[in-house]
């Protein structure tokens, strides 16, 4: 039996573990800059190194989203991206034997219908799903249809959330929590939030589930640093910007990079 | 159906039925935790109303008239319609009862910066206007296009002191201009407050809003029952994201005799997909935080609004609205662009008011209104704002000829700070 989105997660997660490195986590839209453009471009993130691929499904209104990606998306947008790409995209992903998510906001998933969503994408090879603006409060009846499929929900915490709060996300979450390093968008930093050490040990006491910290992660110093903590590091508009300069060859450049950093840290 | 029926019938709060919640990432959780509390503290704190109340008579300049418009009302099947004058309030609209109430929230919660976005530029002057007032910095968001449409507010605000942020992305409106001030909210929530300015959001922003329009609704009731001896058959308003016309309505909701009717921009007419037109061509979905009805496609992706008014040029609409609307307690219908300059013409010549784009799309729905109701029908129309921001548009719109383009160009003052 083939195993399921929750394990196949949790899987890395522990292979990482046992290798003593945190893990790789790469974002690229969907469809960015066209559809056969970003199945090439995620082979290439696959091929540098990246454990685990948060496949974004493009949308109009993405304000958890700094310029860099607002810009990918609106590409992706204008050059014809739907939920379908994603899937495309998802499955290219999974064939290449590197396990995917989606990173979507809620609107294009309540559209689609979520239990159609949650069918498809397990069809397609997808492994969960990252809900930036779906609120736990909100997020039952996603909770549910996710749970059929046996597809990770994945929720975020922030350096605002309470103790009670992401005790109570931590909960209803499955393969790994995304911590939000700052409060802020997406973007490139100079230097990664000194909110992270802090909000990871907090969402530490509260689960033993897989800690991924994201926002503003750019290079392999960056995310060195984040290993030392953190189960996972996830680096989004680092990439975006590798597509836009260099393309294939230099998001699997950076893809390098970054996996060499999460193995130097400890 | 009131807002405490609804919540009720969901069991959550800052729902209307399937409508509103909260779809904001996580970091926004806390700060609209904060601002919930501090709401309802404020409101049960008679320090906190007896100063509000204190600001909308001695600056605002409240009550605001109820004002008879009989020539206006000969062209509504000669129906006795009533004018609630919010174009007189400071700064020219009804926004300002909204910013004043969130505007001492703020300083309640000791934040020293507020943000808004704004769509004709109104809630951005009173914004600008409340953070003078109040001694607190001030940023406004405003899309690229409205900017050009309605330069003189951009003016007004720069003398206020506050930054006017042009947003280019999307269809660089209203819509565009809200997802930068949230992207500025979530950086910056520590000492700033987003004072947003519709009935729309995530909870508590639709109630918190509404409650401060409320006053228009209270007034009106009030004052048409001295005037009339009785309730009017119907209270009507414009429906951008539906402040003012929530403030006119809530006075009037639990009483089941009076209809509520809300007007929304029918742009280029809602046939052509030029249009503001949410419930006529809208469907439920997610957009800004809440559940309500958006103009989308088929894949959940917001369509691009279009519509000669920049306050009503927007692809969603307040969730309290959109549950009136399914439960059928409330009636929306569209006006397109030229029979809403056709009424703004029509009052301004028959009743010496010019009204601002947005209040003309609930005139021209008030002379339909007047003659579905008959002459014996008692209407109170909400006056939302005044018309001197609209006065290039309309004269554009008219043919009239400015001899320089003295409101047109774009007034670049230095931003002092
Ligand atoms: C005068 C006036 N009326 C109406 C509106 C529409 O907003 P709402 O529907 O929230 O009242 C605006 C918005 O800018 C406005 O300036």
């Amino acid at each position: 039996m083939s195993p399921t989105g929750v394990g196949r997660i949790g899987s890395v997660f522990a292979e990482a573990k046992s290798e003593n490195r945190a893990l790789l986590i790469g974002y690229l839209p969907a469809g960015f800059p066209t559809l056969g453009e970003s199945v090439a471009l995620v082979e290439a993130m696959c091929d540098g190194g990246v454990d685990l691929i948060e496949v974004g499904l493009p949308y109009s209104d993405p304000l958890m989203d700094g310029p860099v990606i607002q810009q990918a998306v609106d590409q992706a947008l204008s050059n014809g991206a739907t939920p379908q790409s994603v899937l495309t995209v998802v499955k290219a992903v999974s064939d290449h034997g590197v396990v995917p998510v989606v990173m979507s906001y809620w609107n294009p998933i309540e559209q689609f219908g979520i239990e159609a969503f949650a069918h498809e994408l397990r069809q397609a090879g997808g492994a969960g799903v990252i809900t930036p603006d779906l609120t736990i409060e909100e997020g039952q009846p996603w909770i549910a249809a996710a749970g059929s499929q046996e597809l990770a929900p994945i929720f975020l915490v922030a350096p605002s959330s309470t103790n009670e709060r992401i005790s109570r996300i931590a909960q209803v979450t499955q393969g790994f929590v995304y911590a939000a390093s700052t409060m802020g968008v997406t973007g490139a930093r100079d230097r990664v939030s000194n909110m992270a050490p802090q909000l990871v040990a907090r969402v530490r006491a509260s689960t033993d589930l897989p800690i991924a910290v994201g926002l503003g992660v750019s290079n392999g110093a960056q995310a060195a640093e984040i290993a030392k903590y953190a189960d996972g590091v996830i680096v989004g508009s680092a990439f975006v910007t590798a597509a836009n300069t260099g393309g294939v060859a230099a998001v699997r450049q950076l893809a390098r990079e970054l996996a060499g950093g999460v193995r130097l840290a400890r | 159906m009131s807002t405490t029926e609804a919540n009720l019938e969901t069991g959550l709060p800052g729902h209307y039925g399937p409508y509103g919640g909260r779809f904001v990432p996580e970091a926004l959780t806390s700060a609209l935790d904060q601002l919930d509390a501090a709401f309802r503290a404020g409101i049960a704190d008679p320090e906190f109303t007896t100063r509000l109340v204190d600001l909308e008579r001695d600056y605002t300049g409240r009550p605001s008239p109820l004002t008879r418009a009989h020539r206006f009302g000969e062209h509504c099947g000669g129906a006795r319609i009533y004018f609630k004058r919010e174009d007189l309030n400071h700064t020219g609209s009804h926004k300002i009862n909204n910013v004043l109430g969130q505007a001492l929230l703020a300083q309640r919660m000791g934040k020293t910066r507020i943000i808004a976005e704004t769509g004709a530029g109104q809630h951005g002057v009173a914004t600008a206007t409340a953070a003078a007032l109040l001694g607190l910095q001030c940023t406004v968001y405003m899309g690229a296009e409205d900017t050009r449409r309605q330069a003189l507010n951009v003016a007004r605000m720069k003398i206020l002191g506050a930054e006017v942020v042009s947003v280019a992305t999307g269809s660089m409106t209203l819509k565009d201009a809200i997802n930068e001030a949230m992207r500025d909210w979530v950086a910056c929530v520590d000492d700033t407050h987003y004072v947003l300015g519709t009935v729309t959001g995530p909870a508590p922003f639709p109630e918190m809003v509404r409650h401060f329009h409320s006053v228009i609704g209270r007034e009106s009731r009030e004052q048409i029952l001295a005037v009339e001896g009785r309730l009017p058959d119907a209270v009507a308003a414009c429906v951008g994201g539906g402040s003012n016309a929530m403030g006119l309505f809530s006075g009037f909701i639990a009483d089941p005799e009076v209809q509520l009717r809300g007007y929304e921009a029918g742009g280029d007419g809602v046939e052509t997909g030029r249009h503001a037109a949410r419930f006529a061509a809208g469907r439920p979905g997610v957009l800004h935080g809440a559940r309500t009805y958006v103009m989308q496609d088929q894949w959940g992706q917001t369509v691009p609004s279009h519509s000669i008014s920049a306050g009503l040029d927007y692809p969603g609409v307040g969730p309290e609205h959109a549950w009136l609307h399914d439960t059928g307690r409330a009636i929306y219908e569209s006006v397109n662009d030229s029979e809403a300059m056709d009424a703004f013409a029509l009052c301004s010549r028959s009743e010496g008011i010019i009204p601002a784009i947005e209040t003309a799309h609930g005139l021209a729905g008030v002379i339909r209104l007047g003659k579905e109701l008959g002459p014996d029908s008692v209407i109170i129309l909400n006056l939302s704002g005044r018309g001197d921001k609209d006065v290039a548009t309309a004269a554009r719109w008219f043919g009239i000829e400015l001899e320089h383009s003295e409101f047109g160009a774009s007034i670049e003052l230095s931003e002092g700070r």
